[in-house]
C-alpha cells in the first residue's frame, strides 16, 4: 500500500468514523428505511465531504485561525445547498423523502471533523482522498442497514421485490418493527458489537477515549 | 397549539424518533449533572432560535417576501441554510456573553456546552422543521420549546440510566457504546407508543 493510498483506505475499515468515532449518527439512523434513500445520502456525503476537504486544503493557508469555524462552516454549507437543489431538480421524490436530513449534512460532525482533523493540516490530494475514503467507510454502513431494514420491513430493495409477500400471496411476514426507530438504535447498537468483537484493539480504544474524555 | 407542543415533546421527540443531535446525545449521557447542564442549554437555545429563524425566514426569505422592496418576484428560501446557522452562532455567542455577565454560576455549571451546541444538528433540525411545516410565528415558539425540552427529557432520562447500568454483567463488546444504543433503542420505543394518545 502506498502512502497516497492510506487516507482512503484507513477510514473505510481500521478507523471507521462511525462505528469508531462515533460521528455522523443522527443521519445514518434517519435515512436507513430503505436503500434507495440510503444510496442517495452516501452520494451525497461522498460529494460534500471530498470538495470541502479539497476546498478548505486549498484555502488553509489562508485561513484566520480565529475565525476558521465560520469559514469552514460556510464552504460546507454551500455545497449542501448545491447537493439540495441538484436532488430537488432530477430526484424530487428522494429528495422529499429525505426531507431536512440533506441540508443537515451541513451539522454532519464526519465533515467538520475531517476539516478540521485533516483538511487543515495536509496538502488537497491527500485531503480528497480522506474525505472520499471517509464518506464510503460511512456509506458502507449507511448502505448495511438500509439493506437489513428495508428487505425485513417490506421484503424489497430499491423497490424490487425480494421476499415475496404473505398478502399477494407469498411466504414473507413483513417486521413493521424495522421501519420504526428503534430498530435502527437496535442494529446500530448489534453492529457495534460485531465490529468491537472482531476487533478487540478498536473497543479498547474507545474506551480508552471515553475514560479521557 | 397544546397537540404542537405535546407531540414535540413526545410521539416526534427530536433524538428518539428523528435520529437529531445523537453525537452529543451519546458522548454527553454518561453523567446526569452535565446531561441536566446539556438539556438546560438546549431548552433555552432551541426556545430563541426557533422564533427568529422563523421571522426572518417570513420576511426576507420566503417567496414573495421582498415584496415593499420591489422585489416581489425573488425567491431567497435556497439561503435558509445557511441564515439558519449564521443564527444559531450568533445566538450562541450572545447568550454566552449574556449569561457570562449576569449569570455566571449558570455560565460556568455549563461550560463547554453551550459553544458545542452549534454543531448539534437538533438545533439546525428543529429550524428546518418548522420552515417544512410551515409553522407560523407564535407556533414556531411553542414548537421551539416543546422541540428543545423533549431533547432535554430524552438526555436526562439516559444518563440516568447509564449511570446505574451494572456494565459487568454486559457481553465485553456491547459495553459503552453498543449498550447506549441499545438503551436508547427501548427508550424510542417507549416514546413511541405516547403517538398512539389523541392530543387534540
Amino acid at each position: 500500500m502506498t502512502k497516497n493510498h492510506a487516507p482512503l483506505l484507513d477510514p473505510i475499515l481500521t478507523s471507521n468514523p462511525v462505528t469508531l468515532h462515533v460521528l455522523g449518527i443522527c443521519s445514518a439512523l434517519a435515512v436507513t428505511t430503505s436503500l434507495t434513500t440510503s444510496l442517495v445520502m452516501s452520494a451525497a456525503l461522498i460529494f460534500v465531504l471530498s470538495l470541502s476537504n479539497a476546498t478548505i486544503s486549498l484555502i488553509r493557508n489562508h485561513i484566520p485561525q480565529n475565525i476558521r469555524l465560520i469559514v469552514q462552516i460556510t464552504i460546507i454549507a454551500s455545497l449542501v445547498i448545491i447537493v439540495d437543489l441538484i436532488l430537488q431538480a432530477y430526484l424530487f421524490e428522494i429528495s422529499k423523502r429525505l426531507s431536512v436530513f440533506v441540508g443537515l449534512i451541513v451539522t454532519n460532525c464526519i465533515v467538520l471533523a475531517r476539516a478540521e482533523a485533516f483538511a487543515m493540516k495536509n496538502p488537497p490530494l491527500p485531503s480528497l482522498w480522506d474525505g472520499i475514503g471517509n464518506a464510503l467507510g460511512y456509506g458502507w454502513i449507511l448502505l448495511l442497514i438500509g439493506t437489513i431494514r428495508e428487505l425485513l420491513s417490506a421484503g424489497t430493495l430499491m423497490g424490487q421485490t425480494i421476499l415475496p409477500l404473505v398478502d399477494d400471496g407469498g411466504w414473507f411476514t413483513p417486521l413493521q418493527m424495522m421501519a420504526l426507530p428503534p430498530s435502527a438504535f437496535f442494529l446500530l447498537g448489534l453492529l457495534v458489537w460485531v465490529v468491537r468483537t472482531l476487533r478487540p484493539d478498536q473497543a479498547d480504544e474507545a474506551q480508552k477515549q471515553e475514560d479521557a474524555s | 397549539m397544546i397537540d404542537i407542543l405535546l407531540t414535540a415533546i413526545f410521539s416526534e421527540n427530536l433524538a428518539l424518533a428523528y435520529f437529531l443531535g445523537m453525537c452529543t446525545f451519546l458522548a454527553v449521557s454518561k453523567h446526569f449533572e452535565t446531561a441536566f447542564g446539556l438539556g438546560l442549554a438546549m431548552i433555552a437555545v432551541e426556545t430563541i432560535t426557533v422564533p427568529i429563524n422563523n421571522l426572518i425566514f417570513h420576511s426576507v426569505l420566503e417567496e414573495g417576501a421582498l415584496d415593499w422592496a420591489g422585489l416581489g418576484e425573488m425567491n431567497l428560501s435556497f439561503l435558509t441554510l445557511i441564515a439558519a446557522i449564521g443564527v444559531i452562532a450568533a445566538t450562541v455567542q450572545i447568550l454566552e456573553m449574556i449569561l457570562d455577565r449576569f449569570f455566571p454560576r449558570l455560565y460556568r455549571a455549563l461550560g463547554i456546552y453551550l459553544p458545542l451546541i452549534t454543531v448539534n444538528c437538533a438545533i439546525l433540525g428543529a429550524s428546518l422543521f418548522m420552515v417544512e411545516r410551515h409553522y407560523n410565528f407564535s407556533e414556531s415558539i411553542v414548537y421551539g420549546f416543546g422541540a428543545g425540552l423533549g431533547w432535554a427529557l430524552a438526555i436526562w432520562a439516559l444518563a440516568a440510566l447509564r449511570e446505574r447500568v451494572d456494565e459487568r454483567l454486559v457481553p465485553k463488546g456491547l459495553r459503552g457504546l453498543g449498550l447506549a444504543f441499545i438503551l436508547t433503542g427501548l427508550m424510542s420505543m417507549g416514546f413511541a407508543t405516547f403517538g398512539s394518545l389523541n392530543f387534540g
